[in-house]
């Protein structure tokens, strides 16, 4: 029965995007606002992430960009008073946020009540002891360990268990002491070693190597209940589900194991009492039917955002309605619109999840995958055979790879070693092994990974070498290039597989290959995502492509041209995530509104826009130039956009524009202009524009050179990189050369760009659109940190509050110069450096930037809706108000996932390391800086502080703050320099002593263990051995203690500003409509 | 490129698929159905129901975990399979995997098929097959086999035969032990049925579909599921109205609910194109236990499991009978039972064996009432 109480509605979103809460909760938020939308309910968000689609107009009734905490929450609750909360829509961070409310009394307190799945089971669900015991009950199996404090106790749970046995020591950080153990004689000697390290051993069944298979599973409160979907690891236990490839549905399970799994599933989600939607993830043995529950998430997870896309069942839509007290029956299929929601998807394709990662961007992490999860984004690919699924995923994720073959070789010394020991590059070891002969039995002994995925990767193998045996694409059997088709090699792979050494640069061959096919007739058809495996006629415009098959499920027999495609952003990394979704979004949205067919090619399970109902058509497929020609040829559009989904898009420009593809906005060659630094810097020359003087250089004698020009510090940048970042700033030949020889190759072939480095200077964005070369819209915003932290690290504030005038009006005229010159239409953005108000060209991107959410929403002017109509050709008006209007402050600050990677340096720097941001408003800087920083994990410190504020040149910078934080009552502890230098300007401070000074106490290391650290200041000097290894041990422990860490001084003394200026309870709860 | 034989498949009403040949190399000819279940091909493939069918699996991949081993668990029954044999006559899938992996895999699903005779075809769009079938109706087809000549392969109609007198046992068996007997109506039975009935303590009497049983003594009558029209097992119908007025509990799976139908006077017709997967969500409509629904039974759903081309005419039962479940995709009859006395039945499978147990409780009912 439906609560007629409820009329208001409150849901906490997942915050900023990090590793392991990424941009599926912004998926599943969106469905739940859609679904309270529909049933008249009104709705209030909290979510601090402003990127976000939800957080856009249209989706919530009232909108928070606050913290999602409990202080924050119970105000906004406070000041709304909703009658019912949703927890399961924002991650662990809502669900979280929520038993916290609800054990503290705010939820009763208030009279909220909780829809969905209650409290209670949350907590049996994330606590392992009452989870253990509540599945006792109803005698389903769970992963236990026994603690156990002698060899011979050790021994006899052994046999309890079975072997082999995982042994672990308690309290021992690192696994210091853990191992496996197949027999009593290795389980005696690994006991009494562990039992030197711990008085506690804790003794568990090993898994290894069994299968990871998950279900999820939807109940309503009438205790109906389905699996909506079930998945499988193509990696066995071990690694983290977040970071193995997972394939849907499963593929060498039995009838008999599917259906026991389920069986299992349902009983255990019955049991807890879950209403709404939840996974349950399982080890199951390879050899027999036995099985252990790992674990059940009582709420929407990546899991479920990646069902809902394998199967087209809307989970987090129907979870709401559930929530709300619906029954399943009562609910249609949102796909099919005849048949009901009460019913489990039948698949008609295979789908192939892999996780994105960008390990190489973070110094000293580990590049092992394993039971932590260490992926920033993940992509889906859809098929009709896994080979055709797989080789499309593996080029998704777009690293550079053209599938599972024909990619550059990698370079790996000990494949046995590396197949035991899987990193990110896995599956190519798997590609290498084969090609080294490794047969499928030797790679699963090596590997425990299932053989019939490895057969499946070896037909590819097998096809491409007899690929390999023809020199000319004339004599390829047609045969053989449709069997290669269908199983997902591209046109690229077949061409490099033929010619070999005469592949030259590629395009070309491509387009041979393209040509040859389509005489041949060997061409893709579009198939439908219909839920029901064709039974009954859907009226779904969710597509894929595949070779097969033999006709198309659309009717492209009669193009009307009335389509407009536009190209979304591909997997979330580094760089590009949900920012990109929220303008592709709202792309589709304006193209709808204006009476066009809106087209998204997308394959980003974690989106919005690749939801069945954000657009006419969804192409969930590769954005490669060879599959968007596909649907070009198809669809016959009146245009395409490709300036609203990041890079990705940007990059294909020149050759869709060579085919003949009506790009709309700027014009290809336009964007060749901003893109090619060459060219790009003549065009500045010319206008009279000035930019950081730079050169392109291919022997450490020109750079020097180069540099006894401009002076150091410079920024170098190799065109290709053996490890570690690919920028680096250098402050002194030592620098340098460390840095070239270490890190990069300098050569005619891989040349360097050196650039003159400009210390102390502010960063400023330029996000705008235009028409035929006029600025219709703009927004200037400026950075916190000083320039060389990375556009997207930096802290961002909107309306700029410290920049003079004139550098305003001169950055005004100089992008309305580079308008006109490139002739924009659409949207786009440059980076400018400012000193003593002269500003230099840093770079211009044709394109939307990461902060067009975010200027878009402080402004509350939609500038892609604007640069959608400008690209369209529409009349736009320039809008009446600009930024000096604006009562209030918009804060953007970065969100980063250091504690995920185990090991890397949290430092900031050129190239850009953080996952995710959030954006706040407030009434000044101070409290937009307070919110936002809190809205990121920060927390006010309550008494004391650590400072290692630099060299002495960079000292002064926080001297102001550690005057504010002394006055403020904080103790204040510091390193030798920092110690001196405060004494010296009358702040009393204690003294503490480096890593490297093991004998003098205290340590800082200590009172960061001891938890007598609220906060750490630590400002890296150089990249000298010494302080990299005393200032990363500092910075890595903060991080690893959850110690909030912070190593900019500008930044740093904004925060401290404000938190010592604002006190918590004077911050205005205002939402966005308030401001 | 693997060396195997073209094969086409052709329909009564001209058109064509292409695909390559698996399993047993040799023309072949019967009724084309589809179905969109994603597991279960073992236990497909022996459905006694299947016979004379060309199976299309909408699942594009098969083959991927082999065939389990067949070997006999209580008697005659098989331990993994659900007849003693493939049943039917060819199978249709997108993608075949020439390697299979699973611990209990004795061997390839086209090892198999070859073993029994039975033909196999991939690489033929089998979504577009089943849209055809779905707009279209199940129609016949044949199966020619690269180098057979197209004049010599027959089509085949299963359902102008008397398929249940085909499937059906000809001797009576019994398994199991226990105090109270079942005698189960062989029209084609499923393994399953006999087992979830064994698992539960009653001993079971198989007998064949035209048999007398009311001339043994027994506790519940369990009518199977099977093969083809209904029409064609009006002995099974006479033998049940005589069983109905002895009184006891008479339970009924598929085929049974479709015989029992008739039997209480209702009719069947033949569906366009059947139910076919594990997903077929089926609401309960009347109570199993009374008159009148408990609050529970009033909002409860299941997802089943079904294979069926015929179907019951609900609006033709007597005033004594009533729908006890019904489709909630088109409404169709799912199940009926007499409103006092132990009669029940099911259209969809609560034995599951391929799919989803959600309904295997049916059993215990049955059981509850002998």
């Amino acid at each position: 029965m439906i609560d007629p109480n409820i009329k208001k509605v409150l849901l906490l979103g997942s915050g900023a995007l990090k590793i392991g809460e990424a941009g599926e909760f912004d998926y599943s938020g969106s469905q739940a606002l859609k679904a309270m939308k529909e049933e008249g309910i009104s709705t209030v968000l909290i979510n601090p992430n402003i990127a976000t689609v939800q957080t856009s107009e249209g989706f919530a009734d009232k909108i928070y960009f606050l913290p999602v905490t409990p202080y924050f929450v119970e105000k906004v609750i406070e000041k709304e008073r909703p009658q019912g909360i949703l927890l399961a829509f924002g991650g662990q961070t809502a669900l979280n946020c929520g038993v916290e409310l609800q054990r503290s009394g705010v939820l009763d307190k208030y009279n909220v009540k909780v829809l969905g799945t209650p409290v209670r089971a949350i907590e049996e669900t994330e606590d392992r002891e009452l989870f253990v015991k509540k599945l006792d009950e109803i005698d389903v199996k769970t992963i236990k360990s026994q603690a156990v404090e002698s060899v011979d106790e050790a021994v006899a749970v052994a046999h309890e268990l079975g072997y082999p046995v995982i042994v672990r020591a308690a309290y021992a950080l690192g696994g210091l002491g853990s191992g496996f153990c197949d027999d009593d004689t290795q389980l005696r000697a690994l006991v009494e070693k562990a039992l030197s390290f711990s008085p506690q051993v804790l003794v568990e069944k090993s898994l290894k190597g069994w299968k990871e298979v998950e279900y999820e599973v939807v109940r309503d409160c009438y205790d109906n209940c389905i699996t909506v979907c079930n998945m499988e690891n193509f990696d066995p236990l071990g690694i983290h589900t977040g970071e193995s490839i997972v394939v849907a549905p499963s593929q060498t399970l039995s009838n008999e194991d599917y259906h026991y799994l389920r069986a299992l599933a349902i009983k255990i989600v019955r049991h807890i009492g879950i209403v709404g939607e939840c996974n349950v993830q399982y080890a199951f043995d390879p050899e027999s039917m036995d099985y252990r529950v790992i674990e059940v998430n009582a709420r929407l997870s990546r899991s479920s955002a990646l069902a809902s896309k394998a199967t087209g069942y809307p989970l987090a839509f129907v979870a709401a309605k559930l929530g709300l007290g619906y029954g399943l029956m009562e609910l249609r299929n949102s796909v099919t619109k005849d048949t009901s929601a009460f019913f489990e998807p039948a698949l008609d394709y295979i789908v192939v999840k892999i996780p994105r990662w960008d390990l190489g961007k973070f110094h000293n992490v580990s590049r092992e995958i394993g039971s932590s999860m260490k992926s920033v984004g993940e992509v889906m690919a859809i098929g009709r055979t896994f080979e055709e699924a797989i080789q499309k995923g593996l080029r998704m994720i777009g690293q550079g790879m053209h599938g599972f073959v024909e990619n550059k070789e990698i370079e790996i010394k000990n494949i046995d070693h590396a197949l035991q020991a899987p990193t990110d590059k896995r599956i190519f070891v798997i590609a290498k092994a084969m090609n080294a002969e490794y047969s499928v039995d030797r790679i699963h002994e090596l590997t425990k990974i299932d053989r019939w995925f490895l057969y499946r990767l070896q037909n590819i193998m097998d096809t491409s070498h007899e690929l390999e045996r023809y020199d000319s694409l004339e004599v390829l059997p047609p045969e053989l290039l449709r069997q290669a088709k269908q199983q997902g090699f591209s046109d690229f792979q077949i061409a490099r597989s033929v010619l070999k050494d005469q592949l030259g640069d590629g395009e070309e061959a491509n387009l041979r290959v393209r040509a040859l096919r389509k005489r041949l007739g060997i061409l893709p058809v579009v198939k439908q995502i219909d839920t029901l495996a064709a039974e009954y006629p859907a009226r779904t415009n969710y597509l894929y492509l595949t070779y097969n098959g033999s006709e198309h499920d659309i009717d492209y027999s009669n193009p009307d041209h009335r389509s407009i495609i536009v190209l979304g952003s591909g997997a979330y990394r580094i760089g590009s995530s949900v920012e990109f979704d929220w303008c592709s979004v709202n792309a589709l949205m304006t193209v709808g509104k204006l009476g066009w067919r809106s087209v998204m090619i997308n394959y980003n399970p974690e989106t919005v826009s690749t939801d069945y109902d954000m657009c006419d058509r969804l192409y969930f497929d590769e954005l490669t130039f060879e599959r968007v020609m596909d649907i070009e040829d198809l669809e016959q559009p009146h245009g395409t956009i490709l300036s609203v989904g990041g890079q990705i898009p940007n990059n294909l420009a020149t050759r869709l524009n060579k085919e003949g593809v009506n790009i709309l906005g700027t014009s290809a060659s336009s964007i060749d202009n901003a893109e090619d630094r060459h060219k790009f810097s003549a065009m500045l020359d010319r206008l009279g524009i000035d930019q950081p003087r730079w050169s392109e250089l291919t022997t450490l004698d020109d750079i020097q050179g180069f540099i006894a020009e401009v002076g150091y510090p410079v920024l170098v940048r190799p065109s290709y990189v053996l490890s570690g970042a690919a920028m680096n700033v250098c402050y002194n030949d030592d620098e340098l050369h460390r840095f070239l020889r270490l890190a990069a190759n300098v050569s005619k072939q891989y040349p360097v760009v050196v650039s003159q480095f400009i210390q102390n200077a502010k960063e400023i964005e330029m996000d705008a659109v235009a028409k035929d070369g006029e600025i219709i819209a703009y927004a200037i915003s400026e950075h916190i940190e000083y320039a060389g932290v990375h556009s997207g690290d930096a802290t961002i504030q909107f309306p700029p509050q410290k920049l003079y005038v004139e550098t305003m009006r001169r950055i005004k005229k100089v992008s309305a110069q580079i308008a006109k010159a490139l002739n924009i239409t659409g949207p786009f953005n440059i980076q400018y450096l400012a000193k003593n108000n002269f500003i230099k060209v840093i770079e211009c991107n044709l394109r939307a930037s990461r902060s067009f959410p975010f200027v878009s929403k402080v402004l509350k002017i939609n500038l892609i809706d604007l640069a959608t109509r400008a690209m369209l050709g529409l009349d736009v008006q320039k809008p009446h108000k600009n930024a000096f209007d604006l009562d209030y402050v918009g804060i953007k600050a970065s969100q980063f996932s250091f504690q995920r990677l185990q090991g890397a340096d949290p430092v900031l720097g050129v190239d850009m390391a953080s996952t995710g941001e959030v954006g706040c408003i407030g009434v000044d800087t101070s409290e937009a800086i307070l919110k936002s920083m809190l809205a990121v994990g920060y927390r006010i410190p309550k008494k004391s502080v650590l400072l290692s504020t630099g060299t002495p040149r960079q000292k002064p910078a926080t001297l102001d703050a550690a005057h504010m934080l002394h006055n403020n009552g904080y103790t204040i502890y510091a390193t030798g320099g920092t110690c001196q230098f405060l004494n010296e300007n009358g702040i009393p401070a204690v003294r503490v002593y480096w890593p490297s000074q093991p004998d003098m106490q205290p340590q800082a290391i200590d009172l960061l263990h001891n938890r007598k650290i609220d906060l750490v200041l630590n400002i890296p000097k150089n990249r000298s051995t010494t302080e990299l290894t005393n200032g990363y041990k500092i910075r890595r422990a903060a991080i690893d203690l959850n110690i909030p860490l912070l190593t900019n001084a500008r930044l740093a003394s904004a925060f401290i500003q404000a938190f010592t200026t604002l006190p918590l309870d004077n911050i205005e709860i205002k939402s966005w409509d308030e401001y | 490129m693997r060396n195997v034989k073209s094969a086409v498949l052709e329909l009564e009403d001209g058109t064509t698929f292409h695909g390559y040949s698996f399993g047993h190399q040799a023309s072949t000819a019967g009724e084309v159905v589809f179905n969109t279940a994603m597991t279960g091909y073992p236990e497909s493939l022996t459905d006694p129901s299947y016979e004379g069918q060309i199976l299309v699996t909408t699942f594009p991949l098969l083959g991927n975990y082999g065939a389990p081993p067949q070997q006999q668990s209580q008697g005659d029954l098989s331990a993994y399979y659900e007849g003693d044999r493939i049943h039917c006559r060819a199978i249709i899938a997108q993608d075949y995997s020439w390697h299979h992996s699973h611990w209990l895999a004795q061997r390839s699903l086209s090892e198999w098929l070859d073993e029994q005779g039975v033909v196999g075809i991939y690489g033929i769009d089998t979504r577009a097959l089943a849209k055809h079938l779905r707009d279209k109706g199940s129609m016949l087809g044949r199966i020619i086999i690269e180098g057979d000549d197209p004049q010599q392969v027959e089509w085949y109609d299963p359902n102008k035969e008397n398929l249940v007198g085909k499937t059906s046992c000809r001797e009576l068996e019994e398994y199991g032990e226990g105090d109270k007997t079942v005698v189960l109506v062989d029209c084609g039975v499923k393994h399953n049925i006999v087992r979830c009935l064994t698992r539960r303590g009653v001993k079971v009497v198989r007998v064949p579909w035209d048999y007398d049983f009311t001339q043994i003594p027994y506790d519940g009558l369990f009518i199977s599921n099977g093969p083809g029209n209904p029409d064609f097992a009006q002995a099974t119908v006479d033998n049940l109205r005589k069983a109905m007025a002895i009184g006891k509990p008479i339970c009924g799976i598929c085929m049974g609910n479709q015989l029992l139908a008739k039997a209480a006077g209702a009719t069947t017709y033949k569906l366009k194109y059947g139910h076919r997967s594990h997903n077929q969500p089926v609401r309960q409509v009347a109570s199993l236990h009374g008159p009148k629904m408990t609050e529970a039974e009033a909002h409860r759903c299941f997802v089943t499991s079904q294979n069926h081309g015929f179907a019951v005419d609900q609006s033709k039962l007597p005033a004594d009978w009533e729908p006890l479940f019904v489709n909630m995709n088109d409404g169709t009859n799912e199940g009926i039972r007499h409103k006092t006395k132990p009669f029940f039945s099911a259209q969809f499978h609560p034995e599951a064996s391929s799919g989803p147990k959600d309904t295997e409780f049916l059993f215990d009912e049955f059981i509850s009432l002998l």
